[in-house]
């Protein structure tokens, strides 16, 4: 910038020249100056207040949207309780499928102490041995007096233990809160619920782990805090599960048998309504697992899901199902009954002699070993492999508790001629009595797959896939309760409700090889009504004997059958099922005028 | 009129702010009365949890079946069975068949015409 002096020589000269005061000039220039100088002060001020007002401007305005924001936005309480500890204590509640409680948890009381802060041990321990008589006391002095800082003395206690210890006023014991798994109903469902035991520990809580059944196969949805207030609702009834079990107990001591699995099936959905296996257990205490011996005489084995066994003539109607379906035979067609057959070193017999020839249905009703390998044979393994594989027989069922996924049926290793006439009788393959339970639901329900689930089914009935024709489904209906009307299980006659069934008697296998000749396994696959098939109710009898007219019996006709008479006797009404009496379809009623 | 302005508005902030103070106490009262009734619902479900327990353990079909056992006496409660399914010809309608009124009856009060 070029700078102007005050008194620019050129005009002080013409001023001078001119007579003027030169000064004014000075005092014009100096204005001049102070002009440019305010100018420029004055723009400076301006742009500090429009920042400062911009300032301002966005101050009022981010409260003024939050403002906006809080008016718009729902209001929510404040969650105070944030919880500190990382443990899940909470476990949602097991229902049965009319809302009773199977499963819940209550709050208790577990005891522990701090030995560095316990002021007289040996008093301590004294007093404690009073209140829980089942401590090892020197093993507690031992702790209490050690370098231990920490130690649990009882997981769970009452509130009068609870006081009691309180009483000893030892500061060195305290008290933590602590959920527990409770089963109201205690034996009842057992091995359907399986049991719990506490995992992580904590002074504050614990958390409750799943350890078999319902509660270990949904363990992670059990402990999903997001529906630990949505109760899991399972397909048992518990008023047909107490009868049940009941009964079963009852035949179970009648029959002298070592063990029992029964199983009530809804043909239709699959849902299992009511399932035992004895001896049971209490899954409040659940017992250890047996440390040595056989797992299977265990109370915690479930004959029903986890036990495979050879289940004998209860398979002869898959065989009957398989031809009948394929067209090879109809309920009509006589088959060669002479016998034995030999094969080998090995002879097929008949409990009786039949004669020469049966029907079809005569082969079932009379339980002809002979009758049915020859179907068998006259189909062919890979047909018959076909129709048993479809039924489900071949691969571990769906249910859903922890134990059963994996229990897979034994099937002969290599699958001869031989096989497939000992298969059609039930001999040399071995499954569960929930897999003949669905493989039975799946002859009744007209023919569809069943995938048996513990599960409540809502809403309309979703079909699996067809196996059978409808009509191979009534014929077997009909030969069923033929079995019952003159056949192996007469006994099983319950008026009113049309019952049909087939009985089954295995020789067990001995563990060295070849079968025990007086211990069985006595079956009975029940279904009812056959005119339209409901549900399908299967009882095993682990050695059953009982003296009858006479003999010791064993056969599934004799033991199996008059226990699952009783059973549907007291379940069918539980169930709402009214019984047909001759004549009583033609109701008429008489109005009656005042 | 310039200091009056300023003395409404000194008025209005001052007042502004005893607003808001007594607001954010109200509101700190209020979270802590909410923290109480959470610990009393808390404490209630607990309970409410308890009372189903028992409910359920004293329903439960064993006691159930061992009372109606120990009470046979007065109840005479027996396991149901088909044979407890009855029609509906089987209730015992009333039989007495009322006659059509023919005779005159006098009722008590006044008649209207």
């Amino acid at each position: 910038m070029i700078r102007t002096p005050l008194r620019p020589l050129a005009r002080v000269i013409e001023a001078r020249e001119h007579g003027e005061n030169p000064d004014h000039i000075e005092a014009m220039e100096r204005s001049k100056r102070n002009q440019v100088a305010q100018h420029k002060l004055r723009k400076r001020a301006e742009a500090r207040l429009t920042i400062l007002g911009l300032a301002f401007f966005l101050g009022f305005a981010a409260i003024g949207g939050k403002m906006v924001v809080l008016a718009l936005s729902e209001p929510k309480e404040p969650t105070l309780i944030a919880s500190s500890s990382k443990i899940y204590s909470q476990r949602a509640d097991i229902i049965d499928r009319n809302g009773a409680v199977l499963a819940t948890n209550l709050i208790t009381t577990a005891l522990y102490a701090q030995p560095h802060k316990i002021l007289n041990p040996v008093a301590a321990v004294e007093k404690l041995i009073k209140i829980f008589p089942d401590i090892d006391a020197d093993k507690l002095l031992k702790n209490f007096t050690g370098k231990r800082k920490f130690i649990w003395v009882r997981k769970k206690i009452s509130p009068e233990q609870q006081q009691l210890v309180h009483d000893i006023g030892e500061p060195g014991l305290l008290f933590g809160p602590r959920e527990m798994r409770l089963y109201p109903n205690g034996t009842l469902a057992a091995h359907i619920l399986g049991g719990t035991s506490f995992g992580k520990e904590d002074v504050r809580a614990a958390e409750l782990i799943g350890v078999a059944g319902v509660e270990k196969f949904f363990d992670d949805r059990m402990r999903d805090p997001a529906q630990v207030d949505n109760p899991l609702q399972l397909s048992i009834d518990l008023t047909a599960q107490a009868t049940m079990r009941r009964v079963v107990e009852g035949g179970m001591k009648i029959m002298n048998a070592k063990g029992a699995a029964a199983i009530l099936m809804d043909v239709h959905t699959g849902e299992i309504i009511s399932m035992v296996s004895l001896p049971d257990f209490d899954p409040n205490k659940r017992p250890r697992p047996l440390v040595k011996g056989n797992q299977s005489d265990s109370p915690l084995f479930n004959r029903a899901a986890q036990g495979v066994y050879e289940l004998g003539s209860t398979f002869k109607l898959f065989t009957v199902a398989a031809s009948l379906d394929e067209g090879l035979v109809t309920e009509d067609t006589m088959i060669d009954t002479r016998g034995p057959i030999k094969w080998g070193k090995f002879k097929i017999r008949d409990f009786h002699d039949y004669g020469k020839q049966l029907s079809v249905m005569d082969v079932i009703v009379k339980s002809s070993n002979i009758g049915t390998a020859r179907i068998a044979q006259n189909m062919g393994a890979d047909t018959q492999k076909k129709y048993l594989d479809a039924l489900g027989l071949f691969t571990p069922t769906s249910v859903e508790l922890a134990e059963a996924k994996h229990i897979k049926p034994l099937l002969p290793p290599n699958w001869s001629e031989l096989s497939t006439m000992t298969v059609s009788y039930g001999h040399g393959i071995a499954v569960t009595p929930l897999h003949l339970a669905s493989a039975y639901a799946t002859l009744a329900n007209g023919g569809y797959k069943v995938n048996p689930t513990l599960l409540k089914v809502d809403g309309k009935t979703a079909y699996g896939p067809r196996v059978l024709k409808d009509a191979t489904s009534k014929t077997l209906m009909r030969m069923l309760r033929n079995v019952v009307t003159r056949g192996t299980a007469s006994f099983g006659e319950v008026k009113g409700y049309s019952v049909g069934g087939k009985t089954g008697s295995a020789d067990k296998p001995k563990p060295s090889g070849g079968y025990y000749d007086d211990k069985v396994i006595a079956t009975f696959a029940s279904v009812f009504p056959t005119d339209d098939p409901k549900y399908v109710l299967i009882l095993t009898l682990d050695e059953p004997t009982i003296e009858a007219a006479g003999e010791v019996r064993r056969t599934a006709g004799w033991t199996a059958v008059p226990v699952v008479t009783e059973l549907i006797t007291r379940l069918a009404p539980v169930l709402n099922m009214r019984p047909e009496v001759a004549g009583s379809g033609k109701v008429h009623y008489t109005q009656v005028k005042n | 009129m310039r200091n009056l302005f300023f003395i409404v508005c000194a008025t209005f902030v001052i007042g502004l702010a005893y607003w808001a103070y007594t607001e954010n106490y109200k509101t700190q009262a209020a979270l802590k009365q909410v923290h109480v009734l959470q610990k009393q619902i808390a404490l209630e479900k607990e309970t409410i949890a308890v009372l189903k327990a028992e409910w359920a353990y004293l329903n439960r079909p064993d006691r159930l079946r061992d009372l109606v056992d120990l009470n046979f006496e007065d109840l005479k409660l027996i396991p149901l069975a088909p044979s407890h399914f009855g029609d509906s010809e089987m209730v015992g309608y009333p039989t007495t068949i009322i006659d059509s009124v023919t005779d005159a009856v006098t009722i008590s009060g006044e008649s209207q015409p």
